[in-house]
């Protein structure tokens, strides 16, 4: 640990200059006071984050079971979940789903709804506090409970059909439909991505409009000329984020299915799969495994996103 | 303005009096939707807080928000709907909040301060492998976390929930504060260093006076994720007296959910409102704390 700072900045190139003698010296000279502000967030990043990271690496070439020493297995638990394990490729369909479904949806309603909101509308502090409300209450488990009840066969939403003659099905205990009551939890939290644009949307310069309507552009133009080329860093912003949610999502599936991922595993997503299989069956080794996958697939889209961001997001520098 | 929309006219060709009109419309129409909206979103919440209020037999047969006679039996009952009252859990959670915002307004801010306002070696590497933890999935961390608290017999206890904040384990809050900080100008450290101050004595006597925004946007944040926060408790706690609101509240559903909704949505509905209330008293804190993350400075 010493000896990795410097040698690390070495690589990165970010300070010039010859590299410390010894810890000793580095702390007393002017790095010495950096470190130890930094000291508490040393401990958390290589006792937490970093240790943590490589052992789970370590673990899912094994069957640790969390009672018994953990045994070697090669790529056993990667082989099974790449041949043999339908819940797998059952939980990686829900998760992408969930999130190719939701995010754009999200996205697409508070950009709609801060469009709307910008144009100088008298109230808009109180609709942007109602449209802001569900996302801060929506990670809580009364929210699910709520969620439970509004599909549920006897539910809100039936009975809000049946005024007009439908008879709704059990919205959350039917394969086709139990989903998409998730992927509406999620939408009806577009609030805080929504404040995000809102936010951009005030930093796009008024007098480029003045100088696109002198020059006879109309509303669709400059919307698709100023406002979108300008805000697609938000953009960009929150769909990273946005995502990377969508597939931490865990609570509401959990308590709407009773962590089950049930009927026929239509909810199970990716986290409550892993989630079963090491605290249901206690399979930390193979829950490593799928770990360590999520891992990847999550670096593997980050880093696509920021790859080809750089075509179609722009940034004024 | 008002030359501004008059020149608008005459280049577009309008007239003053169909525009006006045409803005008038397009106006009540945009009320009109978000109004529709609003209640869209809302209804379900105010629906379960009159739901909490109904006799019992009342519930699923009316849609009106209005009950036809108040009832508080629902919070009654469900108040002690578990082997245990919900005062215990409240305070379980609120001890848990109180200490996580501590950890992290301590721990993030040290962090924060260093990687805003210091020079030392590897600076900018650290940096990036701070942003980097902001994307990490927490379940790769899980399990040997898991290992190590349950080795040091912490299960049970609320210290895997509270250590890793004094840790600043929360990046998200270091990356917030970072941003808050280089917005201070640099001249006041400067200035301090002149005259012979300390980086702890600027830390805490210059900065941190100046960033009680920032402070009390993570305080307000860490309430909030702290207090809905369902996983961990999951994982940490399995004695119901050590439970959190949102555990007790999933043990409510497994336990009645069926025989008993009305204390289920009253307990629901109680589980909201601290959240609630900081929404209320500190909704401009949060919604600058929302926007400034996706800003740059």
């Amino acid at each position: 640990m010493a000896s990795a700072p410097s040698h690390e900045v070495a690589q990165g190139g970010s300070v010039a200059g010859a590299a410390a003698p010894s810890w000793w010296a580095a702390a007393r000279s002017k790095n010495g006071p950096g470190y130890l502000f930094l000291l508490p967030w040393f401990i958390g990043f290589f006792g937490l984050t970093l240790g943590p990271i490589l052992i789970s690496l370590y673990l899912s070439f094994t069957d640790f079971d969390l009672l018994t020493a953990p045994h070697w297995n090669g790529g056993a638990n990667f082989v099974r979940i790449f041949t043999a394990d339908a819940k797998f490729i059952q939980s990686m369909r829900v998760t992408l789903f969930f999130v190719i479904v939701s995010v754009p949806l999200k996205l697409a309603f508070a950009l709609g709804v801060a469009l709307l909101l910008n144009r100088g509308m008298r109230g808009l502090p109180i609709y942007r506090a109602i449209f802001y409300l569900p996302s801060l209450l929506g990670a809580s488990v009364a929210i699910a409970v709520l969620w439970r009840q509004l599909f549920a066969g006897n539910g809100l939403v039936n009975q809000f059909l049946l005024n007009f003659g439908i008879v709704g099905p059990s919205w959350i205990s039917n394969p086709r439909y139990s989903l998409w009551t998730l992927i509406a939890l999620a939408v009806w939290q577009f609030g805080s991505p929504m404040i995000i644009f809102l936010a951009g949307l005030r930093q796009i310069p008024l007098d480029m409009y003045e100088a696109a309507s002198l020059d006879g552009a109309g509303r669709w133009r400059m919307f698709r000329k100023i406002t979108l080329p300008l805000l697609t860093p938000v953009i960009f912003f929150n769909a990273i984020i946005q995502t990377i949610e969508g597939f931490k999502s865990f609570t509401p599936a959990f308590i709407i299915s009773g962590g089950t991922g049930n009927p026929i595993n239509s909810t199970l997503f990716y986290t409550l799969y892993l989630y079963q299989e090491a605290f249901g069956f206690f399979r930390m080794g193979y829950a490593s495994a799928l770990a360590w996958i999520l891992l990847v697939i999550v670096a593997l889209f980050t880093s696509f996103s920021f790859l080809t961001s750089k075509y179609w997001v722009h940034y004024d520098n | 303005m008002i030359t501004d929309v008059q020149r608008l006219t005459v280049v577009t060709g309008d007239s003053g009096e169909t525009t006006r009109l045409r803005k008038g419309a397009l106006s009540l129409l945009a009320h009109g939707l978000l109004t529709l909206a609003s209640i869209l979103m809302l209804y379900p919440l105010l629906w379960m807080l009159s739901a909490s209020f109904r006799p019992e037999n009342e519930i699923f047969t009316a849609t009106s928000l209005w009950p036809s006679s108040w009832s508080i039996q629902s919070y009654i009952r469900g108040w002690t709907g578990l082997r245990i009252g919900f005062d215990t859990f409240f305070l379980n959670s609120l001890i848990i909040a109180v200490l996580a915002i501590i950890g992290n307004l301590a721990t993030c801010s040290l962090a924060a301060f260093a990687f805003a306002r210091l020079e030392f070696r590897g600076r900018r590497f650290w940096f990036a492998m701070m942003l980097g933890t902001l994307m990490l999935p927490y379940q790769v961390t899980l399990i040997p976390q898991y290992v190590l608290f349950h080795q040091l017999g912490w299960v049970n206890t609320f210290l895997p929930l509270v250590v890793p904040k004094f840790l600043a384990a929360d990046s998200f809050f270091i990356f917030l504060m970072v941003q808050f900080f280089r917005g201070l100008p640099k001249e006041l450290d400067e200035a301090a260093m002149m005259d012979g101050c300390s980086p702890w004595r600027i830390y805490w006597k210059i900065l941190l006076p100046l960033s009680t925004p920032v402070l009390a946007t993570a305080a307000i944040f860490t309430f909030i994720w702290t207090w809905d926060d369902f996983f961990a408790p999951l994982i940490y706690l399995s004695d119901i007296r050590t439970y959190t609101v949102q555990l007790a509240l999933r043990t409510f559903v497994d336990s009645s959910a069926e025989s008993d909704w009305g204390g289920l949505f009253a307990m629901s509905t109680l589980t909201l409102v601290p959240v609630f209330i900081f929404f209320l008293v500190f909704q401009r804190l949060l919604i600058e704390g929302i926007a400034t993350t996706g800003m740059k400075r």
